[in-house]
């Protein structure tokens, strides 16, 4: 029984870990200038640019306020045009992306806000230019608070690809509603579970750790 | 070295908070390899003196002269090369807790752009210097007070300023520490031949490290002198009372000490 499951548990595995962490990427390649830019361009911030921040904010707001499963389907033209196809686990990874990459960008401002602003004054009397203030201060010093934050997005993404796996995406959350729900294995459902469960709690453990290594403040 | 005519600074009203004239016209000339320090009450305007010549603020007025150029007059993307002529040193360390005391010290030549070899060359011979060989990989969270200050100092000389601009830098820390560091500046200005300018509210650190002495109260510089002469003789009311705070902790003037408390900053 255990023999027949396992290989395709191990594969949803793989199909969830490559949607999440394509996402995640892809999301942080994104988020991470527009969390900078939100942290950085308020009145009297490094660049300078409230008009900006005043159209970048509520269009991250937005974005986060539409429930996952509805910006799924709701992006799907869009979906199609980037990935060619709107089913299976390539597919998945535009809309987890998109739903990544305000989420990430408000981690990545929560994080910088915290960087205690004498350092950025520091840096300017040093002659630091504002690309430097960003590169050698804020990024390094919110290092520990960007990785925290990214484990929660991971989380969180793991849970959303179980979302785009009942549209058709693959991974475990595509396992579970079609063999564990849908042809009523209880067992395979149960294992699906358990897998998650597994799987989230590695993925903040390992986290957690990274953040800890990173994070010079208690030692 | 330095030459303040008339520096003004007016911060613009915010939200809730009306616009509020800082500084009324400084004048004050800082002559090379001089220090001088400049002392007053909580919100004379003593931080926004020494902001407005690295110019971290912009004065509103009044020209902020820096071994011959108008510096108010840079343009914006001049700044950073006009800066990293000058060092400064400050209250609260402002330490990057991600990186070692070899690191925190280099920060200033990587802005700068200088290679690894640089680098070394310029850090190595800083360490003992600030008496911190043994603490070369150590990070700020693992340094006292007086050792985070020493870091502090050292970063500020690593990019070979003229100037060292220095902000309080004693307010965070105990007597003994406070004299160990104020030694250690004077120091660095007798062997570097370094122009400092020295921001304090303590008479003490005026005493133990000032050539000159600048007193300034509600945005103006009310008294100026040698060191000595301001000592013995002092004429405005706020020096007075400033010079009376040295003796706080006497027990024998007790009125004196209530009535200079009123006054202190919280
Ligand atoms: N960024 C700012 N915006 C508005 N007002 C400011 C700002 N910075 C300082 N001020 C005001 O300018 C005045 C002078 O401030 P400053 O920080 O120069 O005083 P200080 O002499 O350094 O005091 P302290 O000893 O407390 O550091 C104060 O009344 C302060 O409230
Ligand atoms: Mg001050």
């Amino acid at each position: 029984m255990f023999a027949t499951l396992a290989p395709i548990l191990l594969q949803a595995t793989l199909e969830t870990f490559s949607m999440v962490i394509s996402a995640l990427v892809l999301g942080t390649t994104f988020g991470l200038p527009i969390g900078v830019v939100l942290a950085t361009s308020g009145r009297g911030e490094l660049f300078e640019a409230p008009l900006f921040q005043k159209i970048i904010g509520p269009i991250v707001n937005a974005t986060r306020s539409v429930p996952f499963i509805i910006l799924a389907v709701a992006i799907i033209p869009f979906t199609r045009l980037v990935a060619g196809t709107s089913i299976g686990t390539a597919a998945a990874i535009v809309p987890l992306t998109v739903a990544a990459i305000p989420f990430i960008a408000r981690i990545i401002e929560g994080a910088i806000r915290e960087v205690d602003g004498g350092l950025v004054e520091a840096a300017q009397a040093m002659g630091a230019r504002p690309f430097q203030v960003v590169t050698k201060v804020l990024l390094p010093e919110a290092l520990p608070g960007i990785i925290h934050g990214l484990t929660l997005t991971a989380v969180t993404l793991i849970g959303y690809s179980a979302m785009v796996g009942a549209v058709g995406a693959g991974g475990l959350g595509d396992l579970g509603i079609r063999y564990g729900y849908q042809r009523f294995r209880p067992d395979v459902m149960a294992a699906v579970v358990i897998t998650l469960i597994v799987v989230v709690q590695m993925v903040q453990s390992l986290g957690d750790w990274l953040a800890r290594k990173a994070d010079k403040r208690n030692i | 070295m330095i030459r303040l005519s008339n520096v003004q600074k007016t911060y613009p009203a915010r939200r809730g908070s009306p616009a509020h004239k800082a500084l009324h016209g400084i004048d004050l000339d800082i002559a090379a390899g001089e220090i001088v320090g400049v002392i007053g009450r909580s919100g004379a305007g003593k931080s926004t003196l020494i902001r407005c010549i690295n110019l971290l603020e912009v004065p509103t007025a009044g020209s902020v002269i820096v071994d011959g150029t108008d510096v108010t007059q840079l343009v914006k993307r001049d700044l950073p090369l006009f800066r990293r002529q000058l060092g400064m040193v400050f209250q609260h360390f402002n330490l990057l807790s991600s990186r070692t005391v070899y690191d925190n010290i280099a920060l200033p030549l990587e802005l700068a752009g200088a290679s690894k070899a640089e680098i070394a060359a310029a850090v190595d011979p800083l360490l003992p210097l600030v008496g911190l060989e043994d603490k070369r990989d150590r990070y700020p969270a693992e340094l006292s007070g007086g050792q985070k200050q020493r870091v502090g100092i050292a970063r500020a000389l690593s990019s070979n300023p003229k100037v060292v601009l220095c902000d309080e830098v004693t307010s965070a820390l105990d007597p003994e520490t406070t004299r160990q560091i104020l030694s250690l500046l004077r120091d660095i200005n007798k062997r570097l031949g370094l122009t400092m300018v020295v921001i304090t509210h303590e008479m003490a650190v005026v005493k133990q490290l000032c050539d000159r002495v600048a007193v300034m109260d509600g945005g103006v510089i009310v008294e100026e002198g040698k060191v000595d002469a301001i000592f013995a003789n002092p004429t405005h009311a706020t020096t007075q009372s400033l010079l009376a705070d040295e003796f706080l902790d006497y027990p024998a003037r007790p009125n004196a000490a209530a009535n200079a408390n009123t006054g202190q900053e919280a």
